[in-house]
Parts: C-alpha cells; structure tokens; sequence
C-alpha cells in the first residue's frame, strides 16, 4: 500500500493534512479496483470482459492519481486534476451506461450505478480530491 | 469460522473509527491509545487470516470463492495497519480522519467476507 512512500518535499504537500485522507481512500481504491479486476480477468474473462476492462481502466486511473498526490509538485498536480476529471467522467459515463444499458454488463464494475456497490465513494472522491487540488493552486506561493 | 470472529472484528473496527473519528471531531491526532486499540483490531484481523487460511486447509470452501475469499481476508488484515502507519506520518487531526477511514473500510470488508463465506 502506499503508506510507505510518503516522501517529503518541502514546501508543496498534495499529501499532506487532508491530502494524506485522499492518498489513502485513492490507495485503497487502487487495491480494491486492480485486485477486483485481475481476479475476474482470471477467474472468467468471458462472461463480462467490458465490465472487467473498465475496472482495470478505473484502477489504473487510481493508481497515477495516488501516485501524483503523495509525488507533489505542480506537473504532479495538474496530472492529477485532469486525471480526477477523467474519473468523474468515467463514474458519471459508466454508471449511466448500466442504468441505460444493463445487458452490456453481465457483471458489475466499480462504476456500476455511480458506485453505489461501494458506498457512492467513487461519486464523492474526484470531487474532494478536485477541491483539495485547487485549494494547492491558492495555497501555494507563486 | 467465522462467523463470531467477523462479528467481533466488525464492531471493534466501528468502535475505532467512532473513537476516531471523535479525534478528528476535536482536533486531534492520534496518540497512544488510539495505537492500543489499532493493535486490538489488527491482531483480531490477523486471528482471522489464520482461521480462515486454517479452514480452507481443512477442506471448507467458501461460497463465492477461494480466491476471492483470500484477497478479502489479506485486505483486512493489511486495512487497519496501513492506515496506522499514515497516521504516524500525519500528526494532525487528519491522522485519525485517515484511521476512521480505515477502520469503516475494515468493517465494510467484514460484511463482504460474511456474504462471501455463505454464499
């Protein structure tokens, strides 16, 4: 997990204070989105193989973002803004495609419903983590 | 197993995110005794591992299966742990946000480990 790589660089801290909460819910999720998707993967690919590409996508994605928040920096920063962006994209576009189209997933993503398997958290979290990401923009002198 | 077990560690683990949580409400970090009752989850979590590892070499199966089982049962053991080390990092009140986050994922780990065991 990621609570070993915290490395400190003075003066920019995306995972610091609240950061430190994010990095570790994106950990977590990483963990939870790679373990769910390579299991499936082995276990059964064929019966729902969109369904266990876009979970390995969604862990994927977690992973940089983790990645970006405890690295910092500002190239860190704005990687991890476009790629929550993409997250919401993807919880908002893959949860209306299960709503819409139920019979293309045979088998349930982590983005299923908007999430709602895993407590909405994956709705909730690119918002926060957006918020806490522009806040670094203000925070930090130029 | 299991089924006392995964009682006893869910309703530790909301404990400690309760008492945690109360920490963050009050501005603080976590400090020894929080790292006491940390420790009691883990090592009811880690108890749990060796059951369940126990039982599967006894020849029960869970309903969901085995593998899925596994990864559910390292995930609690790892849960609680990781997040005290992050919390040792972090010496603000977002330290104890970050244990009752991990305490919540535990418990919500322990109902999934409930279904899966049953089928």
């Amino acid at each position: 997990m990621s609570g070993s790589r915290t490395d400190e660089k003075p003066g920019f801290d995306l995972g610091q204070g609240p950061g430190r909460l994010l990095v570790w819910l994106y950990g977590v999720f990483t963990v939870a989105a790679a373990s769910r998707s390579i299991v499936q993967m082995i276990m059964d690919f064929g019966r729902a193989p969109l369904a266990y590409v876009l979970s390995a996508v969604a862990a994927v994605v977690y992973a940089f973002i983790t990645y970006s928040l405890v690295r910092g920096g500002p190239a860190a920063r704005k990687a991890a803004l476009v790629c929550c962006a993409a997250e919401l994209a993807g919880v908002l576009v893959v949860g209306t495609w299960t709503l819409v189209a139920p019979s293309a997933f045979p088998d349930a993503t982590v983005w299923s419903d908007y999430g709602m398997g895993y407590l909405f958290i994956p709705v909730i979290l690119p918002v926060t983590a957006m918020m806490w990401l522009r806040r670094g923009v203000v925070a930090e002198p130029a | 197993m299991i089924d006392a077990l995964t009682l006893a560690v869910g309703v530790t683990a909301l404990a400690l995110a309760a008492w945690c949580g109360f920490a963050f409400s009050r501005d603080q970090p976590t400090k020894d005794w929080h790292f006491i009752g940390m420790a009691v989850v883990s090592v009811l979590a880690l108890v749990q591992l060796v059951v369940g590892v126990v039982r599967l070499g006894g020849g029960d199966r869970p309903g969901q299966g085995t593998a899925i089982f596994v990864a559910y049962l390292l995930g609690s053991a790892a849960a609680v742990p990781a997040a005290g080390f992050m919390s040792l990092a972090e010496r603000t009140r977002w330290g104890s946000a970050t244990v009752a986050a991990g305490a919540v994922i535990l418990a919500v780990l322990e109902v999934r480990l409930y279904d899966i065991w049953g089928g």
